[in-house]
């Protein structure tokens, strides 16, 4: 090995790297000698929690990844479902938590940039984006700005690039103070028949890199991100990336023509860890060797070093594998779209990725260890104790319920996101049909050019995993299921995004194991695939975790977008039908959080069962045309899924009191499987109920221009929609 | 009749566009790369679209101005050929200085998308003429820098010889004088921030936008 590069690699410098001192002692054993530091770098970041998930690899099999319409789970880019006719959609959403704690408008921007990318990569135009973001308490004096950075940056990446983005969650919890989270989820549209994989298919075919050059930018992000903060992250900033939502758009169109040129043998964007992870999986994943010479790289800047360009994770890149005598064709492509690109190597048939820079071999590595063999943690864990139900008749009535709703509806997570959404496009592609202010349980899209939709929602009750992993992880499930069923969609696959804490800890541990168990028994039960997702793990600070949030993304196919269904379509006269049972559950509710400061308690039990019938139910009702207007009941219950209802629709609201001694576990109880339907038709609507053997209850009645229920309280519209749309404005601005 | 949309590689409203004019008028719709130094024979309407043209890091709309197939548009225009600037079309013909005046930030210095409504200033445009009597039409806007601004003289000019074609009724980025879109002199350059391009069917909240094309096509015969 006298031919490779020689600077000296130690336990230490593999410590600095993120390397446990037995992952090193393992390189060691496997190749026999010590790594360079080329060599170590490229251990370091394809062994990094980020891209070797090694420790939730393990849990992650429970969960189910089949179906029917599965055309390809998760392991590549993104996930692929059959969405009929010969169309197929691609989608997936990832984290890009602590790069956008650090620097909030290029984090959030090249998340952005990162998910249409893994969703394009697989040869499907990118249609819709959301995201999940988890801001800390309101009152920290970083939120304000944190909030600031990250949705100008979303929105300046995905406006630019022309994706509209139709749907998210922002919420705020003190638990998210040192660490936010930014989930972003991409949607995409194929031809079934045309997906695009990484998998290099043979040796002595080239490789060809094109997009925006390598610079400096990046070096180490996936090792970062899998790793805790302290005080000195702001040091960090060097590793997080700058994002050109320009160029991404130029790489989108070029992608997509040289595809449509069938040039193309395999092709993976340069994402996490940049040319080692996409040169190690295509070459690994199809079981052949590559080459690569660096100096053939388009760099941005002069005199970078082997490492770095390996290493860096500037944005906007891709690295394919062309038919041979294509390299001409691709030319053509790049030239049009005026992009970077230069053939850098060749799939070989040794099993080694070999790296030359200045006429050295800097690396040669066998592939197998670092992707196949990459460790795999089964991590000690405690399954938590489930915190105890809360007995509905020990809450306490509110003192003055009309203040009570008002705080409700104005409360962080209730206050409508307008401040927000109204920063980004929603409407580019001339295809939504449903966003963030339609008033509606799913971000919406046409097909093009067909009467079919596809609805989207990312759903997460943190508060509920906290105090029961495995209950919150099925909620997550059941909540994504329930919003796609009241936009009138056939729930079809799923997507998930794992935060948490550091794995290390037997706790969190615990958390992640029950919040996939849960996750698992959900989807298996709703028959609701998971077909991609991202773990991102060590969302901690100075020993401090984030709530556990396993965040769903999901997406549902509606056959004809003249029966989607939204909740700002009540009418004056309708009749408000309340499907599920009631129980009064309000152990980790908004209710008792924001007007008692009380979090504990078990979250709402999920009965599957309920779920799929009372769902079933109610899209039936949709698809009859029996409803006017549907609304899931999810955060503060019947008063909060009522009154957004009445804002979205219009028209105020009379809640039937009820004449128990105490209505607060009625009116805010968070029981799951739960749905508000209004209709012209209640006799209607209650007979079916019976004959499908769903609980319905006639609940109130949609008129005038107050929200009220009698003898509790009574709210002008024009109060309640001040409360509801003030608090978040007030706080920004 | 037929209508041409210039694609800049950063256009991202250039199939809205086709779709729109399409689904509003029938017509074919070329498109047309803006590499290009020629546009189709014959051809009855220019849409510039929205989106970032040349990724619009500099003003926006001031590299695309400069664009080889703009020699093409502004002859075409000098000939009476229907030119319609959307959004990002609106900023790169003020740039070619086929429109008076600029586009600053939004006042409050944020991108905002919100449906909007706009009320017909003047329906005796070309591009208005299928209004008829309809006084407040709906679109969507998406723009970061959509607040337009001219010298207060030009302003009093353009209101005097209804340049003004499209005015906001709650204005939401600090145009002057609510204004969403104006046409030029000889009345046959509009420039529009709002999109008629996603309004031209009921399911998209509004289908005001089809008019507009519908308008701007058969003025043509």
């Amino acid at each position: 090995m006298t031919a490779l590069a020689a600077e000296k690699t130690s336990a230490d410098l593999a410590a600095e790297f993120g390397l446990k001192p037995d992952e090193y002692a393992k390189i060691l054993a496997r190749l026999g000698r010590e790594p360079n530091l080329v060599e170590l770098g490229v251990f370091s970041v394809m062994w990094s929690e980020h891209c070797s998930y090694k420790s939730s690899r393990a849990h992650l099999r429970k969960l189910p990844v089949t179906g029917d319409r599965v055309i390809q789970g998760p392991g590549e880019n993104a996930g692929v479902v059959d969405i009929g006719d010969g169309q197929a959609c691609v989608f997936k959403m990832e984290s890009h938590n602590h790069p956008s704690f650090i620097e909030p408008y290029q984090g959030a921007a090249t998340g952005v940039g990162g998910i249409m990318r893994d969703v394009f990569t697989m040869g499907a135009r990118p249609v819709a984006l959301l995201n999940a973001l988890r801001f800390g308490d309101p009152s920290h004096p970083k939120t304000r700005r944190l909030v600031a950075g990250v949705v100008a940056g979303i929105g300046g990446y995905g406006n630019c690039v022309g994706v509209p983005t139709v749907g998210g969650e922002t919420q705020f919890h003190k638990g998210y103070d040192g660490n936010i989270l930014v989930n972003a989820m991409c949607v995409g549209l194929a031809d079934a028949d045309k997906i695009f994989y990484s998998a290099a298919p043979g040796p002595n075919l080239p490789v060809v890199y094109f997009g925006s050059k390598t610079g400096r930018d990046g070096i180490h992000g996936a090792t970062m991100a899998s790793t805790e903060f302290d005080e000195a992250s702001d040091a960090k900033r060097p590793t997080v990336q700058v994002g050109d939502p320009f160029a991404e758009k130029l790489l989108i169109e070029a992608t997509l023509e040289l595809m449509a040129s069938g040039a193309v043998e395999a092709i993976q964007d340069m994402g996490a860890a940049g040319l080692t992870s996409s040169s190690v999986e295509m070459a690994g994943k199809g079981g052949v060797g590559i080459e690569i010479d660096l100096d053939q790289v388009p760099q941005r800047e002069e005199g970078m070093s082997a490492y770095e360009m390996m290493l860096s994770e500037s944005q906007e890149r891709m690295l394919a594998i062309l038919k041979p005598g294509r390299e001409g064709d691709a030319h053509r492509i790049f030239e049009k779209w005026g992009l970077d690109a230069s053939v850098i190597g060749a799939t070989t048939s040794t099993g080694h990725i070999v790296l030359k820079h200045h006429g050295k071999v800097v690396c040669d590595l066998p592939l197998a260890p670092l992707s196949d063999d990459a460790p795999l943690y089964h991590r000690p864990y405690v399954r938590p104790q489930p915190d105890r139900r809360i007995d509905p008749g020990q809450v306490e009535a509110p003192k003055d319920w009309r203040a009570a709703v008002l705080k409700l509806m104005s409360c962080p997570d209730m206050a409508s996101k307008r401040w927000v959404w109204e920063q980004y496009d929603r409407h580019v592609m001339a295809d939504t049909v449903a966003d963030s202010s339609t008033g509606c349980d799913a971000g919406m899209v046409r097909v093009h050019g067909t009467k079919k939709a596809l609805a989207m929602t990312s759903d997460c009750t943190p508060r509920y995993v906290q105090a029961d992993p495995y209950m919150g992880g099925r909620q997550a499930v059941a909540e994504a299921w329930r919003n796609l069923t009241a936009a009138g969609a056939d729930p079809i696959a799923v997507t998930d995004n794992l935060n948490f804490g550091n794995p290390e800890r037997p706790e969190i541990m615990g958390q992640i194991v029950c919040a996939i168990e849960g996750m698992a028994d959900a989807c298996k039960a709703l028959d609701f695939p998971v077909v991609s997702g991202n773990v991102s793990l060590y969302n901690e600070t100075n020993g401090q975790a984030i709530p556990p949030t396993p965040t769903v993304g999901a997406v549902g196919l509606i056959p004809d977008y003249d029966l989607r269904m939204g909740y700002a379509s009540m009418q004056a006269g309708d009749v408000l039908v309340l499907i599920g049972e009631t129980h009064g559950e309000l152990g980790a509710s908004l209710y008792r959080r924001e007007l008692f400061g009380q979090e504990d308690g078990a979250p709402p039990p999920v009965d599957l069962d309920a779920e799929r019938r009372n769902g079933d139910f109610v899209r039936g009702l949709i698809r009859g045309r029996k409803v006017s207007a549907v609304h899931d009941l999810s955060d503060g219950g019947l008063v909060c899924a009522a009154a957004e209802m009445a804002l979205a629709s219009n028209v105020g609201v009379a809640l039937t009191a009820r004449s128990e001694h105490n209505a607060a576990p009625y009116m805010f109880g968070e029981d799951q499987a739960r749905y508000l339907v209004a209709t012209t038709d209640a006799d209607a609507v209650l007979a079916a109920a019976k004959a499908a053997h769903v609980h319905a209850i006639v609940c109130g009645e949609a008129y005038g221009d107050l929200f009220a229920s009698r003898e509790l309280f009574s709210i002008a519209m024009t109060d309640l929609r001040a409360a509801n749309e003030g608090w978040m404005p007030g706080f920004m601005n | 009749m037929k209508a041409a949309v210039v694609v800049y590689p950063g256009s991202n409203c250039d199939r809205d566009c086709k779709v729109a004019v399409e689904r509003a008028t029938g017509s074919a719709v070329d498109m047309v790369w803006h590499q290009e130094t020629a546009l189709p024979d014959r051809v009855d309407l220019i849409v510039l679209p929205g989106g970032f043209s040349y990724g619009d890091y500099l003003r926006c709309g001031a590299m695309a101005a400069l664009s080889p197939i703009m020699g093409a548009v502004r002859a075409a225009a000098d000939r009476g050929v229907a030119v319609l600037g959307i959004c990002n079309g609106f900023q790169i013909l003020c740039e070619a200085h086929m429109l008076p005046g600029a586009m600053l930030r939004n006042a409050g210095l944020k991108y905002v998308c919100k449906p909007v409504d706009l009320d017909v200033t003047n329906a005796q445009t070309r591009f208005t003429a299928a209004y008829g009597g309809k006084r407040t039409v709906r679109f969507t806007q998406g723009n970061g820098d959509g607040n337009y601004q001219a010298r207060p003289d030009e302003l009093d000019r353009l209101e005097g010889e209804g340049q003004v074609v499209f005015r906001y009724v709650d204005n939401p980025n600090g145009s002057a004088r609510d204004i969403a879109g104006i046409v030029n002199a000889k009345g046959n350059v509009l420039g529009l921030m709002p999109h008629p391009d996603r309004a031209f069917e009921p399911e998209l909240g509004s289908a005001d936008g089809a008019d507009l094309f519908r308008s701007a096509l058969s003025s043509a015969l």
